[in-house]
Formats: structure tokens, sequence, C-alpha cells
């Protein structure tokens, strides 16, 4: 009753529960933080815009980028992964999501930002329907915790338009 | 008498563990609710050894979700981000496109030869919540399978010495 074994196995389970529930409750504290984040979206530049031999049109943009994450950060933010998407109807597809550019930010200070960059991953279509298309530009976020519970959103600029012939 | 109730009591600890990981696939609605993080293709966010939360729903699958899929032919479980969703009109067709948030390719290279896109199919759930760290237990007894046997002998010993 009061072995070494049995008392190492009492107080294991003990910390265990302990810090299982520490655990919980740091992932709760999170939801009390109401964020309020802004953000915009410039392109700057259609830099080219072609069809792929493979059939696909493909489209590379400059964009500015600023951003106010800074109410995202709670003490239990690991980091807060940011990306870019485009946003498109087509005749063969109800929605298309084009992943185009992404960042990591690993402290509060450096969720303040402004970055003037060309699209780091392909925008290619399914297809050859970009020509005049209108579409949207979202900017999304993912905060990733210390430990417990993600929570995502996003914020839409909608307006944008690909220019009509290629170049 | 006394060797069957130690059996029954070591009995209750197996089938209690097991109700508790089948009550957690069916809240979660996944095959397997919980999953260990084996690589470092998503670092900093998930190391080496950290667990997921999964969560499968109806949702459609959307661009920034992590998901856990599974490639046809391998059954190592992958956890990547879903950077490209074409949904179709009218079917519930949909193609994804995956890629490590450290990686600098995309997934193709890891699909099957000639295979573009993911299907909802091929998901096995969304990653919710992570816990770090938490996931090495599991990670050690299956690169050292004698750890795993050592902890298992002395759990029972544990529980067969016990008085009561």
């Amino acid at each position: 009753m009061h072995s070494f074994g049995y008392r190492a196995n009492a107080l294991l389970t003990f910390a265990v529960t302990i810090l299982a529930l520490i655990c919980a409750m740091a992932s709760l504290s999170d939801n009390f933080n109401s964020p309020s984040p802004s953000s915009q979206i410039q392109i700057l530049n259609i830099n080219w815009f072609q069809k792929q031999p493979h059939g696909n049109d493909e489209i590379s943009l400059t964009m500015n980028i600023t951003a106010d994450l800074q109410s995202l950060f709670t003490w239990n933010t690991k980091q807060v992964f940011v990306f870019v998407a485009a946003e498109y109807e087509t005749l063969k597809n109800s929605l298309n999501q084009v992943s185009l550019w992404d960042a990591i930010i690993p402290t509060k200070e450096h969720a303040k930002f402004w970055v003037q960059t060309a699209n780091k991953y392909r925008f290619v279509d399914q297809g050859s329907n970009l020509r005049g298309k209108e579409f949207n530009l979202t900017l999304h976020w993912h905060v990733m915790p210390k430990t417990g519970k993600m929570f995502v959103d996003k914020l839409v600029m909608s307006g944008f338009r690909l220019p009509e012939e290629y170049r | 008498m006394a060797l069957t109730r130690q059996a029954l009591s070591l009995g209750m600890i197996v089938t209690s563990a097991l109700m508790i990981w089948k009550a957690l696939m069916c809240i979660t609605g996944c095959e397997s609710p919980v999953v260990v993080v084996l690589t470092g293709s998503m670092e900093p966010g998930f190391k080496r050894g950290d667990i997921l939360f999964l969560h499968t729903s109806k949702d459609p699958i959307r661009t920034g979700e992590i998901v856990v899929f599974n490639v046809e032919g391998r059954d190592i479980p992958i956890v990547h981000r879903v950077i490209e969703v074409h949904e179709r009109q009218d079917t519930r067709d949909v193609d994804i496109l995956t890629k490590g948030d450290s990686n600098d390719q995309d997934d193709r290279f890891l699909y099957t030869y000639g295979q573009h896109w993911l299907s909802p199919q091929h998901i096995m759930g969304r990653a919710i919540g992570f816990l770090p760290y938490v996931g090495w237990v599991t990670i050690i007894m299956t690169e050292k399978p004698l750890i795993k046997y050592i902890l298992l002998s002395a759990l029972g010993l544990l529980v067969i010495t016990s008085k009561d």
C-alpha cells in the first residue's frame, strides 16, 4: 500500500491529470480574446499572363500586402500562419481557391507588417478561364497555440479583375 | 481468489482504456481521432512528436485547413496544409493540393504516380487542436519496440503485485 512503486504511480497519475487540466485551461483562455485584425491588399502589377503549353492559364502578379494582426496574439499563441488566396468561379468549377503567398508570424511584434512581393506559388487555372476574370483576394490567418484549439478566420477583399488579354 | 481479482483489475484497466478510445472515435467521427506528427515538414508550427486532434465533418475542404491524408499504397498518414481547391459546379468533386508549411514544393511528388490532385475521400480528418511533445511516447514505442515490452510488463507487474 505504501510501497515506492505505488506512490510513484499515484504521483505520476496526479501530475499528468493536472498537466492536462492546465493545458485545457490555457486553451479555454484563448476564447476570451476578441481580435480585431485589419488588412489591405493592392495589386501593383501584372507581370505576365500566358496560356501554358498544357492549356492552362497562368498569371504572375506583384502585390502590396499590409496587415495588422497584433490583436490575434495571446499568451498561449505560438505563431500565426497567414496566407493570401485568390478565389474565383469558372464555368467548370463553382469555386477555385489558389494560395498565392504565405508567411509565418512568430511574435506579436512581427504581426504588423507591410510586404511587397510577387506570388510565391504559381497561379495556374484548371483550364483557360482567367481572361477578364473577376476575383477576390482573401487574407486567411491560422492561430496556432502553444497548446489546445487552433483558430482560423479570414478577411475577404473583392473587386479585383484580371486583364482581358494575355501579355 | 486473489489471482482472479488481480486478473479482473487488469482486465478493467484495459477495457476502460479501450472504451475511452472508442468514445473518442465516435465523438470526433474519425477512424483515428489523434495522430502523431512524424516529420518536420510543418515546422515551426508542428514539430516531430506533437499530437494533433482530428475532426471530420461534412463541411467542404477549403484552403488553409490542415488535413491528414493517406496516399494510396502507403499507410503513413501525412499532415499538411491545403493550398489549392477546385470544386466542380454540379458534382461534389473537389480537386485538392497540399503542401507542408516548411517545404518549398507542393505535395505532388508525394502523391501516387500520375496523380495531380487529392480528393475528399483521401482526407482522413482536419486538425483542430494540438498538444506538444506528448506523441514522443508513441514514436519511441514504435521505433524501439523493446521499450514497449518493458513498459507493458512493468505495468502488468505493478497491477499484479499491488495488494488490493
